[in-house]
């Protein structure tokens, strides 16, 4: 009886009040991210997934150096300098002075950011033995992928301001490793208390950084709030709150968006990118992302081990009717294995041309005729690739025109991946995402000679290759390095170890009273910088 | 008098009510059982396993691989694996999410509520509506109100879920602007929460606007995920109501010159009710299921949600111990049903 005579009134109010319930953002500057998905938690050097570094490492870290907001160039952060020693060995960072930590329900620091926190940072996801290596189950994926256990030699604090990092060999692109968000800098005074009161794993929940942003507070797959730093060392953030409201399906961020539920979503759905181009709210933004999609040749099969084939089968593709129908206006022809956002791409090089006839004829001459062989797609979607069994069955027509047939093949993702870096396939799409910007990451990544059995698909282990990808490590000066890759991307062309397909176009819808936002081109959204009109 | 009247009722009811109950609970135990082992290897079925998901295209190292599988126990052989499930299952421990490290009983805790609130609404929607439609359908057989139920309740029961709510957004958040978009309130409010159900705790936290704002994100999506157990009630109801009209004691009830309002509030609709109350029952799996949908549609932070994602994650500890609890939650709703069967129906609890 009282529920009902509560309930009434309120269903009544409700509705004649329902006019006025699609609520605006309208209190002082509290910005509404539509983000796509809940973060896995908050230790970014746990996991690898964007959704999970845009609610951590992004809002609420910072690392020894970072990316420029926009750009795959890296600039000073939480140091202000570094060198690097002659044999490119050693590299020692000058730290920032004066750097707060967030104050939190559960921690009130004493000291400001020193080497200190650094060290902690790396030794926990570093040495086995370290108090808080096991805390939380810790899987460090990141750090192990880029392969920091074998490089590292030794960490050095030289004092409160200044620590070395002691490298195996001479890695260049160490560096942009410092930017990535595994290198995010937690608080070491944090993490002793934490492990004084018996609780160490509340540094991963209860994230405490030096980063723009603060937690305040999250539910999960309905939203996480975040406080502007007040004693952020660049300046407190133009926004007071930051707060993401998760909103998985990407048809409803956009309802949400139009109604001013939220100002900036991440990855529209293709279908809705016309409409939003006319939506007089919306900015649509848009660039290359850091990404490249491509047909990988089984280069240990025959008759893939013989260039002058996998030249042909690219020469037989219609790459630019291919993206018009699996991107939709969101994908730019790929040349090049790296994408154009990343420093040394090489404009240089020359697409193979779409010759159906001279294929044909390539074939003949390489003493190929009436070849089976199989396309594997890959059953989910990615960013380089949003339709692989689409793309596979336009490829699959254009080989049968110069006399190839084709099965098209698929598995389990899991299992995909698993079974295409055994080599069971003869071609295989695929793609990769950046990591850190430097070009070694897609090259030596996905072409090194090391990475034959795991992330080389087209098992292709090149001498000429090898030695300029190798010698780019070693050097640490960029135009150097520069020339170098160029050279690299033009021994890649004339050999052909995969059809470069795509570069996927990333579109960032915001609404037009967001000021200064920049799409990052590693994927991440960054809203330090970011103000509402 | 009181003490007269109570020793048929023991006899009569209660010994054999209790019987029939103890009968029914004995039941669960080996479907329980038989969840476990389903919940266990379902997931590990499903070929890939977590390391090889978390990695993606970044591939991880055979030896890493085995390393990271021996850390969460799952290079293990499958019996002991399982065995060690059911021991920490019945110390009420459903173990940690390989995922996010949480335990699986936090989350599900954390979660359910949403996904309870949703239910019961459009649980509640169905019924308020699809019975008195049926009912109406079925004493009016071949009215333009029957017509016009039946036709409505097929187009109900063949829509997608997913489909409805995108449709219900456009229309009504994006054209129209009645109702919001999604999610469970304004991100302007915030307060902890206390019992997990938005309606109550925006009440409780006494800012204004709070629970209006929290009633009006549940509209859409209780329609949504209400629509096809409110079609399959009402027609339900219908033809339960069509198959007692026909009965004799229902013809002689009329005969004796009953206004027809008494022959079906008393006469038809109780005996009527016996089949739609098993179908209310039922439809809690229906629910469920497709709360998966509306809850991806909807921006809603429950439990289906998060199976899904944790599928897709091969989260081994959340799926098996989110799927038992959801089952366990599926076998007792049943269960009240058939208690409540027999409380309507005395032939059914004496003969077990």
């Amino acid at each position: 009886m009282k529920i009902t005579k509560l309930l009434l009134p309120a269903i009544a109010t409700a509705a004649i009040s329902i006019g006025m319930l699609g609520a605006s953002p309208a209190s002082a500057k509290t910005l509404v991210f539509c983000s796509e998905g809940s973060p896995e938690g908050f230790n970014p050097a746990f996991y690898t997934a964007g959704t999970t570094f845009d609610a951590s490492s992004r809002q609420l870290f910072n690392k020894l150096a970072e990316f420029e907001r926009g750009t795959t160039k890296i600039a000073p952060a939480l140091a202000e300098s570094w060198t690097v020693s002659n044999d490119g060995k050693t590299y020692t960072f000058k730290l920032r002075k004066g750097v707060k930590f967030h104050t939190t329900k559960e921690f009130t620091p004493t000291r400001d950011f020193n080497a200190e926190d650094v060290l902690f940072s790396f030794a926990r996801q570093w040495d086995k033995n370290h108090a808080y290596f096991a805390v939380s189950g810790g899987s460090y994926e990141y750090f192990n992928g880029m392969s920091m256990p074998d490089l590292i030699k030794d960490i050095v604090v030289v004092d409160p301001y200044t620590i070395q990092f002691v490298l195996n060999r001479p890695e260049a692109p160490f560096i942009a490793n410092m930017g990535m968000d595994f290198a995010s800098i937690t608080s070491a005074e944090y993490a002793d208390k934490m492990m004084k009161a018996g609780t160490p794993e509340m540094v991963d929940q209860k994230p405490v950084g030096t980063g723009p942003f603060q937690l305040v507070a999250y539910q999960k797959d309905a939203m996480i709030r975040f406080k502007a730093h007040p004693a952020y060392w660049a300046g407190k953030a133009k926004i007071d709150d930051l707060v993401f409201s998760i909103t998985p399906d990407a048809s409803v961020r956009y309802q949400k968006l139009k109604a001013g539920e939220c100002h900036v979503m991440p990855y529209p759905n293709p279908a809705d990118i016309a409409a939003m181009k006319k939506d007089p709210k919306v900015n649509l933004m848009e660039q290359e992302g850091l990404n490249v999609g491509y047909l990988a040749y089984n280069t240990k099969k025959a008759p893939f081990e013989n260039a002058n084939v996998r030249l042909a089968l690219n020469m037989a593709m219609n790459k630019a009717a291919i993206i018009d129908a699996v991107f939709q206006g969101a994908g730019k022809v790929a040349k090049n294995p790296i994408p154009p956002t990343i420093w040394s791409y090489n404009d240089a090089t020359k697409d193979d041309a779409y010759d159906p006839e001279k294929a044909k004829k390539m074939l003949a001459d390489a003493g190929v005729k009436n070849l089976k062989t199989n396309i594997w797609a890959m059953p989910v979607q990615r960013p380089y690739n949003p339709n692989a069994r689409r793309m596979a069955e336009m490829i699959q027509a254009d080989w049968a025109k110069v006399g190839v047939t084709a099965e098209i093949v698929s598995f389990e993702w899991g299992e995909y991946l698993k079974r295409s870096k055994a080599g069971e396939h003869d071609t295989v799409l695929l793609g990769w995402t950046g990591d850190n910007g430097d070009p070694d990451n897609f090259l030596a990544v996905l072409l090194g000679c090391d990475a034959v059995g795991g992330s080389n698909r087209a098992q292709w282990c090149d001498k000429e290759f090898e030695d300029l990808i190798q010698k780019a490590k070693t050097v640490s000066d960029p135009a150097a390095r520069t020339k170098l890759y160029e050279d690299a991307q033009l021994v890649f062309k004339a050999k052909a170890p995969w059809a470069t397909i795509a570069h996927s176009v990333v579109f960032k819808p915001i609404r037009k009273e967001v000021v200064d936002f920049k799409i990052d081109p590693f994927g991440g959204h960054i809203f330090y910088g970011v103000d509402l009109k | 008098m009181i003490i007269q009247d109570l020793s048929p009722f023991f006899s009569d009811n209660l010994i054999p009510m209790f019987r029939f109950l103890i009968s029914r609970v004995g039941l669960l135990i080996p479907t329980f059982i038989g969840v476990t082992i389903i919940a266990f290897s379902f997931i590990r079925l499903i070929p890939g396993d977590p390391i090889e998901v978390l990695a993606g295209e970044r591939g991880v190292s055979p030896e890493r691989h085995a390393q990271l599988m021996a850390q969460f126990g799952f290079d293990r052989p499958l019996w002991q694996q399982y065995l060690e499930f059911l021991s920490k299952l019945l110390h009420g421990d459903l173990g940690q999410s390989i995922v996010t490290k949480q335990p699986v009983i936090d989350e599900f805790l954390t979660l359910f509520p949403a996904t309870l609130e949703l239910s019961t609404m459009a649980i509640l929607f169905a019924m308020i509506i699809g019975l008195p439609a049926g009912i109406i359908a079925g004493f009016k057989r071949g009215s333009i109100f029957d017509h016009t139920v039946m036709t409505t309740a097929l187009v109900g029961y063949s829509m997608p879920i997913f489909w409805l709510g995108l449709l219900m957004i456009i229309l009504f958040s994006g054209i129209l602007g009645w109702t919001p978009v999604s999610g469970r309130i304004s991100f302007l409010f915030y307060f902890e929460p206390v019992t997990g159900f938005m309606l109550i705790d925006s009440y409780l936290s006494g800012q204004e606007g709070a629970f209006r704002s929290a009633l009006s994100h549940l509209i859409l999506p209780t329609i949504a995920l209400g629509t096809i157990p409110m079609a399959v009630i009402a027609r339900q109801t219908r033809s339960a109501m069509l198959e007692v009209l026909g009965e004799d004691y229902v013809r002689t009830a009329r005969a004796k010159g009953l206004p027809p309002f008494r022959v079906i509030a008393i006469h038809a609709l109780r005996n009527a009710l016996i089949p739609v109350v098993t179908t209310i029952g039922l439809q809690v799996g229906v629910l469920l299921a497709g709360a998966i949908l509306t809850e991806t549609i909807f921006s809603w932070p429950g439990i289906g949600k998060w199976m899904v994602d944790s599928i897709f994650r091969r989260d081994y500890t959340s799926v098996q111990g989110g799927l038992l609890m959801i089952a366990a939650i599926v076998m007792v709703v049943n269960l009240i049903v058939d208690l409540l069967y027999g409380l309507i129906n005395p032939r059914i609890r004496h003969t077990r």
